[in-house]
């Protein structure tokens, strides 16, 4: 193997979207040696995309608010396996996480006192689910994400972190005590393959909505972070959990936010029936996605959908006023003219529930160091490793996240293993040397891919890849569908393993990086087949036919999946809050 | 339909040239030109360009079509092309890395030097700092833009001069904190626009406006700089 170029840093972060840049920001203000990697300009990650706005509670809708409510609701929200101690953190720890992010200039919409204004949104209640639907979610207008993002990377320009923009990370390097080193990555400009060294890693890489056929996830949200670490041998955990959110646009998969229906939208069937009222009578429209995005289905499968093929639901926002819909839901207006050719104004929009959010990913600490389990079971943190926003794990989201707390995630997390690398490196955490032989295993798939001279398409096999996740993983699960999809994907493997890349130039190759992004998209897919066929029970959005009930005697736990050898082993929830008590497993009702 | 694509490898090809493409399209179904560009990589995988959440919200996909700049993901087949035909160029002005893909750092060096970034002298509140909805509607038509350079590489004043000349998103940018009332830097953000390029550049021809796939208004910010900067100097 030729002679790599090196770059070394303290801190190395794989990602520019908000929960790499919350890192980013950190590490770099504490005047650490920091990078980020992102391949793509770090405010076109999907970050940008978020729309509905950030759960938290600062108290300004409602001066009573608390943040222990938000914490009930996002417990029950999990069904009860996400870690307490994580949520409390997260809840608790929020109000300030926002707070900077408006001194650091997110243009918050507010209210008339001049507070950041807040919105219902799906899952939110007063008094621990006793007060009613709680207005919580801090928007700017419906592109909170967009705000988010472009502040936190102009908080970065300020700063001087390094950024390695249109870089893309293949793989971790990985020595032979099982410490992580760094990462092989490529400079998408030049082609040039470089070994980037750190003390501390952070995987900061996103989601994996490509997996689906139909999504509301950027192309780039192709879980490479997650695909990163499951070849390097760690485990990921509640991967099986994979949220479909309730309103994407029929046929596009583009999302409208669940803040059409915190702003009083609601859905109808063809009947122009508001069907959540049989489903959820107290919380309606505004139950829980996973909740909402089933009923949604059974209406379909009833006969009881929208439009010719009787395929999909309506969302009905007129009786708003374009008064109201032009202040909170501009974006809204231009996504569902452009793609769903209706005017919401005076036209409902069509939707369907739409594959959106990952829950599962890599397991970290509330600090975010990832973990693996030793022979008896018991945690083990990864050194070197770190992994925090939509690629980890903390588990603040269980088996189902609530509408607003993936944007709250990041900023907290970020933030967490920010603050955790800065103190590992000041004790001085060793530079972990890697032989050889050790970055030659890393830099092994992108040789076997630039060697590859005939063999199948990267487009034609990613559609079979989804396709396959479609049909077989989807809202509803069966034993049977999942076994001949786990079939399926077996069959995919070898032919992944052969395919072609017939592109070898180094300018700006995008087919390379595609080709790379397809084993990525293989490695969610198939520890997600794997989970959800070992998970034998319905719980948060892991909803199966064959076995309908929650199973807490079994399954109040969360799945780790290894690699190596198929595996999946269960590993203990926290119900260990540290000032406020633990709240128990109930029946879930909104 | 016919579609010419503008293709240069550097790898490869001695130089660009337009390579025309034919691709069926499918009835019925509005297309967009990101749509089309996937379909045609899948006949030549080769084909480079950028994009990423297939939305309009990232700023990935800004190309020129048929001699207009605007973002691939959004813009339907049918608006722009004539007589089933359908030219697409790189954004006109910057360096080409590759096909469609576009060396930024000029437009990136420019957003960068209006300082774009909160700056308050003051010690923050123990929670956020207030602003009227009426302070904070001032930035509507200012904070939506994303980047995407769209505007910039219409604009003949970036052309001869992407030195000096900051550009129409950059100056909507240098607006859009002038213009926030949390910022106490005013004066020194002026100051550093006030020399004979950086604004003083701008013709006034509206290419910017007229190109905003956002339908934001730099000439408008533009516009309102020179009202502040003249305001100043009296
Ligand atoms: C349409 C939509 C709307 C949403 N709205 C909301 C909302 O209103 N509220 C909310 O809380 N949540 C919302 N979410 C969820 C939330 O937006 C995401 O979970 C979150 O933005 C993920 O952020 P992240 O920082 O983890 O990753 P991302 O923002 O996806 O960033 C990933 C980063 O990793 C980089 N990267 C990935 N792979 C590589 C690689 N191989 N090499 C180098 N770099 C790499 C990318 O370049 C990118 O910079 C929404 C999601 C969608 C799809
Ligand atoms: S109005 Fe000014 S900034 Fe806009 S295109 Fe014309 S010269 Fe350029
Ligand atoms: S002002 Fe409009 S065209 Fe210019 S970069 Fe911003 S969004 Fe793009
Ligand atoms: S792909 Fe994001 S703007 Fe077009």
């Amino acid at each position: 193997m030729a002679a790599l170029r090196k770059l070394e840093f303290d801190g190395l972060i794989v990602g520019g979207g908000g929960a790499g840049l919350r890192a980013a920001l950190e590490l770099a203000q504490s005047g650490l040696q920091t990078a980020v990697i992102s391949k793509v300009f770090p405010t076109r990650s999907h970050t940008v995309s978020a729309q509905g706005g950030i759960t938290c509670a600062i108290a300004s809708e409602d001066p009573d608010d608390d943040w222990r409510w938000h914490m009930y609701d996002t417990v029950k929200g999990s069904d009860y396996i996400g870690d307490q101690d994580a949520i409390e953190y997260m809840c608790s720890e929020g109000p300030q996480a926002v707070f900077e992010l408006e001194h650091m200039g997110l243009p918050f919409s507010r209210t008339e006192s001049g507070r950041i204004y807040q919105r219902p949104f799906g899952g939110q209640s007063k008094d621990y689910g006793k007060g009613g639907q709680a207005a919580r979610t801090c928007a700017a207008a419906d592109r909170t994400g967009h705000a988010l993002l472009h502040t936190l990377y102009q908080a970065n320009v300020k700063s001087g972190a390094t950024f390695l923009n249109e870089w893309f990370a293949v793989d971790l390097v990985k020595n032979q005590d099982g410490a992580v080193a760094g990462v092989i990555a490529i400079e998408i400009e030049t082609g040039d393959v470089v070994y980037v060294a750190s003390r501390a890693t952070v995987l900061a890489t996103g989601g994996a909505g490509r997996i689906y056929a139909s999504t509301t996830n950027a192309l780039m949200n192709t879980g490479d972070g997650v695909g990163m670490a499951l070849r390097a041998g760690f485990p990921v955990q509640d991967i099986e959990m994979w949220q479909f959110h309730p309103t994407g646009i029929a046929g596009a998969g583009v999302l409208v936010t669940e803040g059409c229906r915190g702003e009083g939208g609601y859905l109808i069937n063809k009947d122009g029936e508001r069907f959540m009222e049989r489903y959820a009578p107290t919380a309606k429209d505004l139950a829980g996605r996973d909740v909402v995005a089933r009923s949604m289905i059974i209406e379909i499968l009833e006969g009881r959908g929208c439009g010719e093929a009787g395929d999909h639901v309506l969302l009905k926002l007129d009786h708003l006023g374009e008064t109201v819909l032009n202040s909170r839901l501009p974006g809204i207006l231009e996504l569902s003219r452009t793609f769903a050719h209706a005017d919401p104004v005076r036209q409902p929009i069509p939707v369907v529930p739409t594959c959106h959010y990952m829950m599962g990913g890599i397991p970290t600490q509330v600090r975010g160091q990832a973990l693996t389990q030793d022979e008896a079971g018991q945690d083990q943190a990864i050194e070197g490793l770190y992994a925090a926003g939509e690629a980890a794990c903390v588990s603040v989201h269980g088996a189902n996240r609530l509408g607003g707390n993936s944007l709250l995630d990041l900023i907290v997390f970020g933030r967490a293993a920010g603050l955790h690398i800065e103190q590992a490196v000041r004790q001085g955490i060793s530079r972990r040397e890697a032989s050889e032989s050790d970055l030659e295993a890393a830099f092994a798939r992108l040789a076997r891919w630039n060697a590859s001279s005939s063999g199948e398409s990267v487009a034609a096999l990613k559609r079979e890849l989804q396709n396959c996740m479609q049909a077989s993983f989807g809202v509803f699960r069966t034993e049977e569908h999942m076994r001949k999809g786990i079939e399926t994907l077996k069959g995919l493997r070898e032919r992944i393993n052969r395919a072609h890349l017939p592109d070898k130039s180094n300018a700006f190759n995008t087919a390379r990086l595609e080709a790379l992004e397809l084993d990525n998209l293989f490695e969610v897919a198939y520890a997600t087949a794997i989970a959800a066929e070992a998970r034998r029970e319905s719980r948060g959005a892991h909803a199966r036919e064959d076995h309908q009930q929650r199973d807490d005697e079994n399954w109040l736990c969360h799945s780790l999946y290894f690699p190596d050898d198929e595996r999946v082993a269960k590993r203990t929830v926290n119900f260990q809050p540290a000032t406020v008590p633990v709240f128990e497993p109930m029946e879930r009702k909104y | 339909m016919q579609v010419s694509v503008y293709r240069y490898d550097p790898d490869v090809d001695e130089a660009p040239e337009m390579r025309d493409m034919s691709i069926e399209l499918p009835e019925g179904k509005e297309l967009m030109v990101l749509d089309l560009l996937e379909r045609l990589k899948e006949q030549d995988p080769s084909l480079s360009y950028r994009r990423s959440c297939r939305e309009g919200v990232c700023g990935s996909d800004g190309i020129n079509m048929n001699g207009l700049n605007g973002l691939a993901c959004i813009t339907p087949v049918s608006q722009v092309a004539k007589r089933g035909k359908l030219t697409l160029r790189p954004l006109p002005g910057l360096p080409v890395i590759r096909d469609l893909v576009v060396d930024m750092s000029q437009f990136f060096d420019q957003f960068e030097k209006v300082r774009p970034y909160l700056i308050n002298d003051q010690p923050p509140p123990a929670q956020e700092r207030l602003q009227s909805p009426e302070e904070r509607a001032e930035l509507d038509g200012l904070y939506e833009c994303i980047l995407c350079g769209c505007c910039s590489t219409a604009c003949p004043s970036f052309w001869w001069n992407p030195d000096k000349f900051v550009g129409p998103a950059g100056l909507l940018q240098a607006y859009r904190f002038l213009a926030d009332s949390r910022d106490t830097a005013s004066a020194e953000r002026l100051r550093d626009l006030e020399d004979p390029f950086s604004v003083f550049r701008c013709r006034g021809i509206m290419n910017c406006v007229n190109v905003c796939p956002k339908g934001l208004n730099p000439t408008r910010a533009i516009g309102k700089i020179r009202g502040l900067l003249v305001k100043q100097g009296t």
